[in-house]
């Protein structure tokens, strides 16, 4: 069993009345590719808000690389090596996409001229190395996706949070972007997904988690999830597993 | 690299000014104009660069100038003054920067907040006995070059040449720095560079201390110059209007953008003085409708004109090689 890299224990926290997560443990193994999945609604960007620093929880404890980072700001989880990324794309918007990846290949890098090198090899690395000198408001949607993804990894990042890096693409680009995540993570990276689409789901990770309505639901690899009756219901309605499976026996 | 080639270009031809012609008047619109310049830049450090829109630049050029009479008053000597005047105005940058940006105060509520503070030091100036209250400070006029105080206009203006190369240089330096991509990344979204390392609170510190020092530098300046102060000229809202004016006229962010807007508008009000002799505040009427049109129709300001032709010869060289 490989070492813990990101140890979540028993996180919660409510905005008002409403509690977005409720007593979250997990645990992401070092040089794993992990994901987070659940309904809307569920809580999971909470969930990563929570982790990186965004939002410090109510109760509970996080632990990265061995260290207790319970609401330690963003800025110093990126420097101990845990970057995230945003669901609602954010580029720096009056810079190209060279100048945007390159602000996150700062945070190792003093020289400007080194960063800017950084920018162009990362930029190639995820696909991006044709619209370099493009403003990043010029890309499409799956460019801006490629461009949060790789302004990211330019931070060299031991774990990276992606935040549903395949919403709102079309299938060709969900093909095209699933490779580029494998292959970060083939590359030493340890990732948690949050991902909606189950393809990538089902083809990149190895453990998988299930929130619904702000607790851990199930747990193991996607295959085990997807038949646990809690997640079909979870997603499909109250009585809905019951009903699949007397329509597999049908036929 | 380009920036300091043009920078150098600059320099040297208006320093070359007072050797061409000995006229009054016209080194002393240079002058002018570059003291204009001056604050501009100094705006645009943080306004343009750091996205932190400040309606109270007065307050640091307002502290610079009366650092600068006040030593003098003491026998301090006037370019040790400066010195003080520069610490003086970054350091009430760094506190007032903390007090707004530790509160996460941004947009319209940051300029609200600065307007206010430039009033409450207006007032402060205005009751304490060490500024000289309402009548102002004078400054012992003793010419000499180890006095900062020159015999003719051409002293001045290399002076404030001096002091407008600095802010070139300072900008040149944001534009090819960390610091500087780290400020321009805080100000187009500040959670994407808190995701990826970046403190918005230092980073927005630093801005204000060197905009707050450029600016004091203004102010000194100023002192020099005219030899008096007093709390409506040092902290009243006309300078922090017209820093910010031209920064937005010459386009913000920018390199020359600043230069262009102050040299723009110091043209237009020196030409609206001879047409409509001295109506007071026809400047500032001026000042606005112009702003009104550029931001209509040049959100980039003066210097954005050529952006889109750039991106656009960018873009086909980039289609032509991939």
């Amino acid at each position: 069993m490989a070492e813990t890299l990101l140890a979540v224990q028993g996180v919660s926290r409510s905005f008002g009345g409403l509690q977005a997560v409720t007593d979250v443990s997990l645990d992401v193994p070092q040089g794993s590719l992990c994901a987070l999945i659940g309904p809307n609604g569920a809580g999971k960007t909470t969930l990563f808000a929570l982790v990186s620093g965004f939002l410090r929880p109510d109760s509970g404890r996080v632990h990265f690389r061995g260290e207790d980072i319970t609401g330690r700001e963003p800025h110093r989880n990126a420097l101990l090596g845990m970057t995230r990324t945003f669901q609602i794309v954010q580029p720096f918007a009056q810079q190209t996409v060279r100048q945007n990846i390159a602000v996150g290949a700062h945070l190792r890098t003093a020289g400007r001229r080194e960063a800017l090198a950084q920018a162009d090899e990362v930029a190639a690395r995820v696909g991006l190395a044709a619209q370099l000198d493009k403003p990043a408001t010029d890309l499409t949607i799956a460019g801006r996706k490629r461009l949060e993804l790789a302004r990211a990894l330019a931070t060299r990042p031991q774990l990276l949070l992606l935040d549903e890096v395949l919403a709102g693409l079309n299938p060709t680009e969900i093909a095209e972007m699933i490779p580029v995540v494998q292959g970060i993570a083939d590359g030493g990276v340890t990732v948690l997904m949050i991902e909606h689409v189950m393809q990538a789901v089902m083809n990149l990770a190895q453990q998988v988690w299930v929130l619904a309505q702000g607790r851990l639901i199930a747990q193991g690899t996607p295959a085990q999830v997807t038949r646990d009756e809690r997640v079909i219901e979870a997603y499909l309605g109250h009585g809905m597993a019951a009903r699949l499976r007397a329509a597999e026996v049908l036929a | 690299m380009r920036d300091l080639a043009s920078i150098a270009l600059f320099v040297v031809v208006v320093a070359c000014t007072p050797l061409v012609t000995q006229s009054g008047v016209a080194l002393n619109f240079i002058m002018m104009a570059l003291y204009a310049c001056l604050l501009a830049q100094a705006w645009n450090i943080l306004g343009g660069f750091g996205g932190q829109f400040s309606f109270g630049h007065a307050l640091f050029f307002g502290t610079g100038a009366y650092v600068q009479a006040i030593a003098q008053q003491y026998g301090v000597n006037p370019w040790a003054a400066l010195a003080l005047a520069l610490v003086a105005s970054a350091l009430v940058g760094v506190i007032v920067g903390a007090l707004t940006f530790r509160y996460g105060l941004k947009g319209s509520y940051f300029a609200l907040v600065t307007l206010a503070f430039a009033e409450v030091f207006r007032i402060v100036a205005l009751s304490v006995p060490f500024t000289g209250g309402g009548v102002g400070l004078m400054v012992p006029l003793r010419e000499s070059a180890a006095n900062m105080q020159f015999a003719t206009r051409a002293g001045y203006l290399w002076l404030v040449l001096a002091l407008v190369t600095v802010a070139l240089l300072v900008s040149a330096w944001l534009r090819h720095s960390r610091f500087g991509a780290y400020l321009q990344a805080v100000r187009d979204n500040e959670d994407a560079a808190r995701a990826v390392g970046v403190n918005p609170f230092r980073v927005k510190l630093a801005a204000i201390a060197l905009s707050g020092a450029l600016m004091g530098a203004g102010g000194a300046f100023y002192v020099q110059v005219f030899q008096y102060i007093d709390p409506g000229i040092a902290y009243g809202p006309s300078t922090s209007v017209e820093a910010l004016v031209a920064a937005i006229v010459g386009g913000m962010g920018t390199l020359w953008g600043p230069v262009l807007g102050a040299l723009a508008l110091h043209v237009l009000a020196d030409l609206t003085r001879n047409l409509f002799g001295q109506l007071p505040g026809i400047n500032m009427v001026i000042y606005g409708s112009v702003l009104v049109l550029i931001v209509m129709f040049l959100p980039r300001g003066i210097a954005g004109i050529g952006v889109p032709v750039r991106w656009l010869r960018a873009v086909r060289r980039g289609d032509r090689n991939g």
